[in-house]
């Protein structure tokens, strides 16, 4: 897609790209060629001097214990947040969906905490759930629950999982009623002079016309829990306990801020740019349609 | 008011070459309209003529002055476009201003024109609203004001009718008319529709491929079309055109079956023995008086308009369509002799595809 | 809409949307309780309804700050407003100017600093953060509105909305404008500008949201609490090590938190809507 018609104008165009630009070059450009340098370099222990080591900063990191189990949590946690935001919303949508009476009252309460930032949902689940303090917390006791997930490794990733999904379901819940509402209603009315019911219309016409909407969420989803809950992690667990929830976005942090490991630190960087270029990769064919290039 | 004269003018867009040039000499205050079928670079003349493309080789002159290397807006025209590209956030009064406040005009003249162009245009009472609260015909209305208050030297039309439903055509292509006898601006207007064209036009460029295959007066066109391509695309339904064969003499056609049809006066004497396409409007076949000479035409299917009824059938291997007046209950296979004016035959040359001069 | 009559699976329909809201709901209602109780109260009876200490935590959050930060509440909203509005409105703002020239010019570079821009979709700042923290510090941005803000504003996501907007508008306005005698410039301030307003509403949601929330980048680079935003400033309440958290404030903070991107999200929600599903993220 092209315009016909452009305006003559020599320096202008530059002009106006330039500030956009500028920003990029300083701020995503040159730090990335940076990290990628970096990834190569080993420092002394004195910061004076740096050394290139090739590939030694990536064979460390995979060969390390500890990142490989970053790499393991995360993947837990990626999955289980994109399927209970997922599963939650598409259940939600569906109902919304067929409530004639007050679908958009419905709608508000539901899409609202897609507003809340990561880390005020961290505090808020936290709160929730402090052993001391914690409302849900207090209860579990009384049923014989022991929780304290500053302890135990499994409730501490039950705990960032939810919290995590809470905020997902409002957005995966708004594309899902989208696209449920897209589907033309002749769809659905043929299906029912045909004698199918509900339960099976949904599953027969409804849900596979909105694979592509649910195939787009999934990758949204994953970059979601990869990359932007560094908050609720840093709200409510720190990574731990041992590690137990130390999300690779978590590490990178802790490792080049906490333990000023600048080649390590690097090395995961480009780790983490290869994974959020893979999934930009498979989510380029949504993008696709508004890029035409 | 201005002349405008288009020079062996073409145009390219990369190695295509759009228009292969196109000379035309339009005179002051005259309506011209560039008629021709989708893809045959109408569109794009007008573009030039207007500066919004640049010229690849020729002379475009306005009022005497070379405007090839000029801007559009220092070219002196207005244009209505087919979407009528009216500003959509802007009321019709800030629409029809805008131009004019672009150029500094004072504030008390740029309302004077716009009131007066509202008059004119029956639009006074619109001038608070936005396009989108307005009718086709309004926008339509509009788009012209916007042309009008600007005065200028030359308006260009760009299909502007063919986005209105039927009726409201015809209307506006009256108050398009009688809009151009009053200001007298000379005006270019592009169209596919040939009901416009000889509605509106003073002359008609009809355009075939990037060239201008005829320039003249509607009635020209119709009366004496210079080749096979202005003769099929004028008139409706088209021309048949039929295969024959000049005799001896001069003065008579062999049609393939054996029928002959007799030249007006001396006939073509310089083609005898020589191919040639004889061409026959629809309208000028006309039933034989009951006599069994002529062309015998086998009807194969009848279609009942109300003010007239088309015939189609085949003489022989050659299918041909007839006009005929009225409401004529003709049966289906039934056979009907037809008769043709000899001067109302054309002829064409098959290999230039040209017209021949009887 | 076709008539159906289940009167049994209406009322499922109603009850699950309704203990879905409810649950969604749920921390933020009792988040809300706790702002209104003393903290004594919270940490010994689990309060359910509000209580009567609303005013009192609020406007000590506001205006005297909690223990340890050494920033009211106050300052913190103003920092954060300043954060979002700055992010929002410098990506608006060239992002417009970027998808402008690159619509309407033809320029040698275009394709490469379009693929420039795509990249910046590739990065966040999340995967770069020590090398982006390097350059901020080398510009002496740290501890400035200015760091807080420019690293975010390059904007992929805005740049190409606009595009895609631009490129919906029809060509003939572009060519009556010319032959109207208005320059580039004037084009796109009298007329594309007033176009978009829609897409500048949806996408001002969008991002003011996305500003508010921004956390990683504004903990690594203030250390001065001048220039603390709200939600460092939460966390920073919760690090109290051995000490008791002053719980009742961290939620009247935190509900203040939350109150504006809330609050956006629910008087703005056609834009808001509009904004999700044109960005797609």
């Amino acid at each position: 897609m092209e315009k016909r018609v452009v305006f003559r104008n020599k320096v202008l165009p530059y002009l106006l790209v330039a500030p956009q630009i500028l920003v990029t070059l300083v701020f995503f450009i040159w730090p990335a060629a940076q990290a990628l340098v970096q990834s190569f370099l080993q420092e002394d222990a004195f910061g004076t001097s740096s050394a290139f080591v090739w590939f030694d900063n990536f064979v460390e990191i995979f060969t390390s214990e500890e990142y490989l189990g970053s790499f393991r949590v995360t993947l837990v946690f990626s999955f289980a947040v994109a399927a209970i935001a997922l599963s939650v919303a598409l259940l939600l949508a569906v109902m919304a969906d067929r409530a004639l009476r007050g679908a958009t009252a419905y709608k508000t309460l539901i899409i609202w905490p897609y507003a809340v930032a990561p880390v005020v949902a961290g505090v808020l689940w936290f709160f929730l759930f402090n052993p001391t303090v914690g409302m849900v917390a207090f209860f579990l006791k009384k049923f014989g629950v022991e929780w304290n997930h500053t302890l135990n490794g499994g409730q501490a990733m039950t705990l960032v999982v939810v919290a995590a999904a809470w905020r997902e379901i409002s957005y995966n819940f708004l594309f899902f009623l989208a696209g449920l509402q897209a589907i033309p209603g002749s769809f659905i009315e043929a299906a029912a002079i045909d004698g199918a019911g509900p339960w099976r219309r949904f599953w027969s016409i409804a849900f596979p016309l909105l694979s592509p909407t649910a195939f787009f969420l999934i990758v949204v989803n994953i970059v979601y829990a990869f990359f932007d809950t560094f908050g609720v992690i840093h709200a409510i667990t720190r990574g731990g306990p041992n590690y137990a929830t130390n999300i690779l976005v978590y590490k990178v942090f802790n490792d080049g801020f906490i333990n000023l490991d600048l080649g390590g630190s690097a090395a995961q960087s480009v780790v983490l740019m290869a994974v959020v270029i893979a999934l930009t990769v498979v989510q380029f064919r949504f993008i696709e349609r508004k890029v035409h290039y | 008011m201005a002349d405008v004269s288009i020079r062996n003018v073409t145009k390219r867009f990369g190695k295509t070459e759009i228009i292969h040039g196109v000379s035309c000499d339009i005179r002051e205050g005259e309506f011209i309209v560039i008629l021709g079928p989708s893809g045959c670079g109408k569109s794009t003349l007008l573009r030039l003529i207007a500066g919004l493309e640049e010229i690849t080789s020729g002379e475009i002159a306005i009022d005497g002055r070379v405007v090839n290397r000029l801007e559009p807006a220092q070219r002196d025209i207005a244009m209505v476009f087919q979407n009528y590209a009216l500003y959509p956030h802007m009321t019709v009064y800030r629409n029809m201003a805008y131009g004019l406040k672009i150029r500094r005009m004072p504030a008390a003249e740029v309302d004077r024109r716009v009131r007066a162009a509202a008059g004119i245009l029956e639009l006074s009472e619109l001038l608070d609203r936005k396009p989108r609260q307005l009718s086709g015909g309004q926008r339509q209305r509009v788009a012209m004001g916007r042309c009008i208050v600007r005065e200028p030297k030359v308006f260009l039309f760009d299909e502007p009718l063919s986005n209105l439903d039927a009726k409201l055509r015809v209307q506006m292509r009256m108050e398009i008319r009688k809009l151009h006898e009053e200001l007298k601006i000379t005006s270019i207007f592009v169209t596919h529709d040939q009901v416009e064209a000889m509605t509106l036009g003073d002359r008609l460029v009809v355009m075939d491929n990037g060239a201008a295959a005829q320039i003249g007066t509607p009635l020209e066109v119709y009366e004496r079309p210079a080749n096979l391509f202005v003769a099929g695309f004028i008139g409706s339904p088209a021309m048949n055109f039929l295969q024959a064969e000049v005799a001896a003499d001069g003065r008579r056609l062999v049609l393939p079956d054996g029928l002959d049809v007799a030249l007006p006066g001396a006939g073509v004497p310089a083609r005898a023995g020589r191919r040639v396409i004889l061409g026959v409007r629809p309208e000028h076949l006309e039933p034989n008086g009951g006599r069994a000479d002529g062309i015998r035409l086998a009807v194969d299917h009848v279609e009942l308009l109300g003010a007239d009824t088309l015939v189609h059938g085949r003489c022989g291997s050659m299918a041909l369509t007839v006009r005929l007046a009225d409401v004529q209950r003709i049966d289906k296979h039934a056979v009907i002799v037809l008769h043709a004016p000899p001067e109302k035959l054309h002829l064409f040359d098959p290999e230039t595809k040209a017209r021949i001069e009887k | 809409m076709m008539v159906e009559h289940r009167p049994a699976l209406t009322v499922i329909t109603h009850a699950a949307l309704i203990l879905g809201a409810a649950v969604l709901a749920f921390p933020i209602y009792v988040t809300f309780v706790a702002s209104t109780h003393t903290l004594e109260a919270i940490t010994k009876s689990f309060p359910l309804l509000p209580g009567g200490h609303l005013i009192e935590n609020y406007l000590r959050a506001l205006t005297v700050g909690p223990r340890d930060v050494g920033a009211t509440v106050g300052t913190m909203m103003l920092n954060s407003l300043i954060m979002a509005l700055g992010i929002t409105c410098g990506k608006i703002f060239i992002s417009l100017l970027a998808a402008f020239a690159i619509v309407y010019f033809r320029f040698r570079l275009r394709m490469v600093f379009f693929w420039m821009i795509f990249i910046t979709l590739m990065l966040p700042v999340e995967v770069r953060i020590l090398p982006t923290y390097k350059v901020a510090a080398d510009l002496k941005l740290l501890d400035s509105y200015g760091g807080l803000i420019f690293p975010l504003i390059a904007s992929a996501t805005a740049t190409f909305l606009f595009r895609q907007f631009f490129m919906t508008v029809p060509d003939e306005l572009c060519e009556a404008h010319r032959i109207d005698g208005g320059g580039p410039m004037r084009f796109f301030f009298d007329i594309l500008l007033p176009m978009s307003r829609t897409s500048i509403a949806a996408l001002f949601v969008i991002l003011f949201i996305y500003g508010w929330n921004q956390y990683l980048w504004p903990l690594l680079i203030t250390s001065d609490q001048k220039y603390y935003t709200l939600l460092i400033g939460i966390k920073r309440m919760l690090d109290v090590g051995e000490g008791q958290a002053e719980w009742q404030i961290i939620m009247a903070s935190t509900i203040l938190a939350m109150l504006p991107p809330v609050l956006v999200v629910i008087f703005m929600q056609k834009q808001f809507i509009r904004g999700m599903t044109e960005t797609e993220k």
